[in-house]
């Protein structure tokens, strides 16, 4: 979600060991989206609201390469980073800013509360 | 606040020298007090307190201590004539205990009260002792300073084994210290890769290997439980799995925490370092503070050469000047002998990133370099830091680098030859005919151009009529170079490549992960120069595949690099759910069978359950937090994974056969629920389907399987290559058997012709289509002695693939990919978050 506020409240979510190098893990958030968090293979981690712009596939289930998931559904290609579908496709899910400090991953609280699914592609 | 003013203080009581007292006679401090005394040499009248017994010396060279490369005389950085001559008084051995702000004095540990006008607290950091039981145990040693490295000198004295703790920077200079000196290392490392803050997965791989070589132990992904002691002394470490490593030392090199203590009980702000502004200034205006216990604009160092450039600014603003300083961009080396390691920036790659890669696997080289809006903001270098400089300048610099982006990876000379050469064809081309284009196979420059001007239009032609680039590939850039000069646009492309990560095709991938012996994924790529450092969505699954078939029982599967389905070991639904197919061997079942999937559909709540077109029964809509139970129950019942998910073997479509039906001229239903047993779990290529008919009416569809059998009086035809799915594909008659083993056999030795030699996604039909029906049957029918040797290696690999995977989730392993990570409930309370694990 570009221009999504970068201050505020992060919370904790836990160590960052609790996702391996390649993989990612949900968050579901009450009254909110199930939020997917990676890791990638260089350590670097991202969070996106877990549907895909095309038709909602859980993105937290594909398979991560550089800062990029291909969904597991019809694999469109979304950046870890925009959260936009690559290449031909078209569609953009939020992002979620995440902080990594001390081994431990934190997310902002706004981003978590307020993120909403994409509309899904026609 | 009542800290004296110390630009009153600057104008000196009486004339007298202001007073200095540095807390930390270590890098930074006597660093700081260097820069001082350059600056304004009779300004200061200083104090050093320093709690280790001796003078500063190079803490970065303890490593070669260590190794024995050096001994601690080469490594002193200040002798006592250097405070002697600079009216320095060192209290050494003696560390502070306090600090009044008040009355603007410290205290020591032996009582010496001393008082300062401005204070210098550098007490660099602290060893990270992770909190298991037995961390205290005798045998137990950080690696920080010279007692340290004593304490590890007296240990390898009397040899034995060793286990460090981290495989960070500072735990593998400790290890490679260690088994120089003569003991058996074992490095513990938590993350999956070595040194990942600053290596990617391929150059850590590269590294883990070269360690691995030299005679070290490297587990990674292990987490320490507990330091196992003997009579108060150390015997060893268990792991959390139950691993059991036996050592008489042990190196805790985890981390480092900011050494704060002090300035926090003087009531300093602290964070996670000690707050300084951009004059190194507390939030006391008379203390300053420099090196590892500082926190800068949020960050907190852990390498010298930010200390050297705040040391600058402190001196400047302590001798009234101004050098603001704005934080720094650092860059890792290792001081391992033998190893060249470089990392520098943000190299996690992504949007508007570019990744260039270049792979030497003859050299061992691997390098990457991250570009992004034609500025360079990475680099990850092995094998060949050369460069490392070079990158580093550009990054710091943020220099444009458009002009010799063509020729940045091949390195500074390549790219600085000026104009001409900074474009790699023209570089190719100034090279001379006896140049050296292939190393492997010793292929010159001319031989190539010859090859291409006698008719090779193509990176296979040449590879295949003079052998340039065919073996480890890392000369496939030049090759491409010579036939782009040689012929322009008359290039033809060669037969496909796997994907745009690499210039081999399946084949070449397939041939060399055996010849050269290739056994992890980040191996093949480096051995075959991939171009992308850690491939795609489409290479991943396939070389898994690859290394899967090549290698039984000693490839590691790699979880992440498997399609969504074959890691949950369940498919995928629109919504996200998953169905749920157990066995069902032969599509034969039994009333407990039954009743046991009707429980587990009214338990996990199915919202369908459906025969399925393979003779089994479907669930569909099952969480995926619910499957490891799910299949806990199914395995309660005798059922296993029907890997109707897989790329692997599906189902055994029989019909009723001769034990039942009038027509039928064999045990159908019988030989089918054999052939399943022998080969479920089996990986392939593509999905595989099996049926057997008890006759010609072929009721169970053989026909349009990969491989069917119909039965007849005489004994069993067998049929390959159909499929019914897109492209309907009736099979071909491959041969006729007479007995039911003769048809096991000839079914396993097909299977593994197929697994071995088949493209990753190619079903048996379109790969028969590609090598032809005539090729099939020579390779299994021609050599008496072929269908035995290859159902001896499918059932050898079958050893290790039968073993169910829904019970070993049943049983809890991978349980985080059925786990949320934790729940979010911003409401009502803001900061509830209750963990899931
Ligand atoms: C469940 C089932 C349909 C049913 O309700 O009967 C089924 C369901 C799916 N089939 Fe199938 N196929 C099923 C029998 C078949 C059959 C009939 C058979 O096996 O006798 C065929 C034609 C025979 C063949 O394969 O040659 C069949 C040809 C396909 C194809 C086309 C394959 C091809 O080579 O052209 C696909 C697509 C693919 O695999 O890429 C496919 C793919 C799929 C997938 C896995 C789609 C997907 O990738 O998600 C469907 C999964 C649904 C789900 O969520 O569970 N399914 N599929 C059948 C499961 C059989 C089993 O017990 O394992
Ligand atoms: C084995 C090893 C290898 C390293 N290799 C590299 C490398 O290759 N490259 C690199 O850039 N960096 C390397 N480092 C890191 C580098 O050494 C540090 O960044 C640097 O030493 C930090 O300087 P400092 O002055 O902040 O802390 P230190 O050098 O640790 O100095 C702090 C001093 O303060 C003393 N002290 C602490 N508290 C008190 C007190 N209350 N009273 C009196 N004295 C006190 C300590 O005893 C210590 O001597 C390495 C470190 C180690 C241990
Ligand atoms: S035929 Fe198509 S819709 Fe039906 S199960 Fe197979 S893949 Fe799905
Ligand atoms: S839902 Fe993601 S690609 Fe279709």
């Amino acid at each position: 979600m570009i221009g999504a506020p970068v201050t505020g409240e992060w919370i904790d979510i836990g160590p960052v060991t609790q996702i391996s190098p390649g993989n990612a893990r949900t968050l579901p958030v009450q009254g909110g989206e199930e939020i997917a968090i990676f890791h990638t293979m260089d350590n670097q981690f991202y969070a996106l609201v877990n549907k895909c712009p095309h038709k909602h596939g859980p993105l937290s289930q594909g398979i991560v390469h550089g800062t990029v998931v291909t969904c597991p559904l019809h694999s469109w290609n979304i950046s870890l980073k925009t959260g936009e579908a690559q290449g031909d496709d078209k569609g953009c899910v939020p992002t979620i800013p995440v902080r990594v400090d001390a081994g431990r991953i934190y997310l902002l609280r706004e981003a978590l509360v307020t993120a909403r699914a994409p509309e899904k592609a026609a | 606040m009542n800290a004296p003013n110390p630009d009153m203080a600057a104008q000196g009581l009486n004339g007298a020298r202001e007073r200095l007292v540095v807390i930390g006679n270590g890098m930074a401090g006597c660093r700081a007090v260097e820069e001082i005394l350059a600056r304004d040499a009779t300004r200061y009248a200083i104090t050093i307190f320093g709690a280790e017994p001796r003078v500063n010396y190079n803490r970065i060279m303890l490593s070669p201590v260590l190794a024995g490369e050096k001994a601690f005389e080469d490594i002193i950085i200040n002798t006592q004539e250097w405070y002697d001559a600079n009216g320095i008084t060192l209290v050494s051995g003696d560390a502070v205990v306090s600090i009044d702000r008040a009355t603007c004095t410290v205290t020591s540990a032996s009582g010496r009260v001393e008082a300062y006008d401005r204070l210098l607290i550098a007490t660099g950091s602290e060893p990270f002792i992770i909190p298991v039981p037995g961390k205290d145990l005798e045998g137990v040693v950080a690696f920080r300073d010279l007692d340290d490295v004593d304490k590890m000198l007296a240990a390898a004295d009397k040899g034995g084994d060793a286990v460090v703790i981290g495989g960070g920077l500072l735990g593998l200079e400790a290890a490679h210290g260690l088994s120089l000196r003569g003991m058996k290392v074992t490095v513990i490392h938590l993350m999956p890769t070595l040194m990942e803050r600053q290596l990617d997965e391929a150059a850590g791989f590269l590294l883990k290997s070269e360690l691995e070589r030299r005679g070290q132990t490297i587990l990674t992904g292990a987490d320490t439980a507990e330091i196992i002691g003997e009579g108060g002394k150390v015997a060893g470490v268990r792991l959390k799995d139950g691993r059991e490593i036996a050592a008489s030392i042990v190196v805790m090199a985890v981390g480092i925490r900011p050494s704060t203590a002090l300035a926090k009980s003087a009531g300093l702000t602290v964070e996670r370092g000690i707050v300084v502004d951009d004059h190194m200034v507390t939030s006391d205006p008379a203390i300053l503070s420099v090196g590892e216990c500082v926190q800068h604009r949020g960050t907190c160092y852990g390498l010298v050469a930010p200390l050297w450039d705040m040391c600058r600014s402190l001196a400047e603003g302590a001798t009234g000047g101004e050098a603001p300083y704005s934080g720094s961009v650092t860059s890792t080396k290792l001081k391992v002998s033998g190893i060249d390691l470089f990392s520098a920036g943000d190299f996690s790659g992504g949007e508007g990133c570019e990744d260039i890669v270049m792979r030497d696997a003859a050299r061992g080289i691997y390098k990457r370099v991250v570009v992004k809006d034609n500025r360079l903001i990475g680099a990850v270098l092995y094998g060949d830091t050369a460069d490392g400089s070079w990158y580093f300048d550009l990054l710091k610099r943020e220099e444009d680098i458009s002009d010799i982006r063509e020729a940045l990876i091949f390195g500074q000379a390549f790219a600085q030859g000026g104009g001409a050469l900074a474009d790699p064809n023209a570089a190719v081309a100034a090279l001379s005919d006896d140049a050296e284009i292939c190393g492997c196979n010793g292929v010159t420059k001319g031989k190539v151009v010859d090859t291409i001007l006698g008719g090779a239009c193509s990176l296979d032609m040449v590879r295949s009529q003079c052998k340039a680039s065919a073996s480890c590939g890392s000369c496939t850039g030049l090759v491409e170079s010579l036939l782009a000069l040689t012929l322009g646009d008359e290039v033809k492309s060669g037969p496909k490549t796997m994907c745009k990560c690499t210039s081999f095709s399946h084949d070449d991938v397939r041939r060399q992960i055996v010849e050269k012996e290739l056994k992890a994924i980040p191996a093949v790529m480096q051995a075959l120069t991939w171009k992308t450092p850690d491939g795609c969505a489409s290479c991943r699954p396939a070389l898994n595949y690859y290394l899967l078939c090549a290698w039984p029982g000693e490839y590691v599967d790699d979880q992440k690099s498997r399609f969504v389905n074959e890691r949950m070991h369940a498919n995928i639904q629109k919504d996200g759910t998953y169905s749920v197919v157990p066995r069902m061997w032969g599509g034969v079942t039994t009333p407990n069978e039954l009743r046991a999937i009707a429980d587990a559909a009214d338990k996990y709540e199915a919202r369908l359950v459906k025969v399925t077109g393979g003779q089994r029964i479907d669930l569909f809509g099952i969480k995926k937090e619910d499957l490891p139970a799910i299949w806990a129950d199914l395995n309660a019942a005798g059922m296993v994974s029907g890997h109707a998910y897989g790329k692997s073997l599906r189902t055994v479509k029989t019909c009723v056969g001769s034990e039942w039906c009038r027509f039928g001229t064999q045990d159908s239903t019988g030989l089918g629920i054999k052939t399943e047993q022998m080969t479920w779990g089996s990986w392939m290529p593509h999905k595989f389907k099996i049926a057997v008919s008890g006759c010609p009416r072929n009721c169970a569809e053989a026909t349009i399987k990969d491989f069917g059998v119909i039965c007849v009086d005489s004994g069993y035809e067998l049929h390959v290559g159909g499929n019914g799915g897109i492209h309907l594909r009736g099979t071909d008659l491959l041969c006729k058997v007479e007995t039911e083993s003769q048809a096991l056999d000839m079914c396993a030795a097909f299977i593994q012709l197929y697994r071995e030699q088949a493209w990753y996604l190619e079903r048996t039909a379109p790969w028969i289509e590609r090598v032809g029906l005539d090729y099939v049957k020579a390779q299994l029918l021609d050599d008496p002695e072929a269908v035995s040797r290859l159902a001896a290696r499918f059932r050898y690999s079958q050893q290790f693939m039968q073993d169910d995977p829904w019970a070993r989730r049943a049983a809890g392993e991978d349980a985080e990919l059925h786990q949320h990570l934790a729940e979010f409930r911003p409401f009502p309370k803001p900061r509830l978050l209750e963990n899931a694990q």
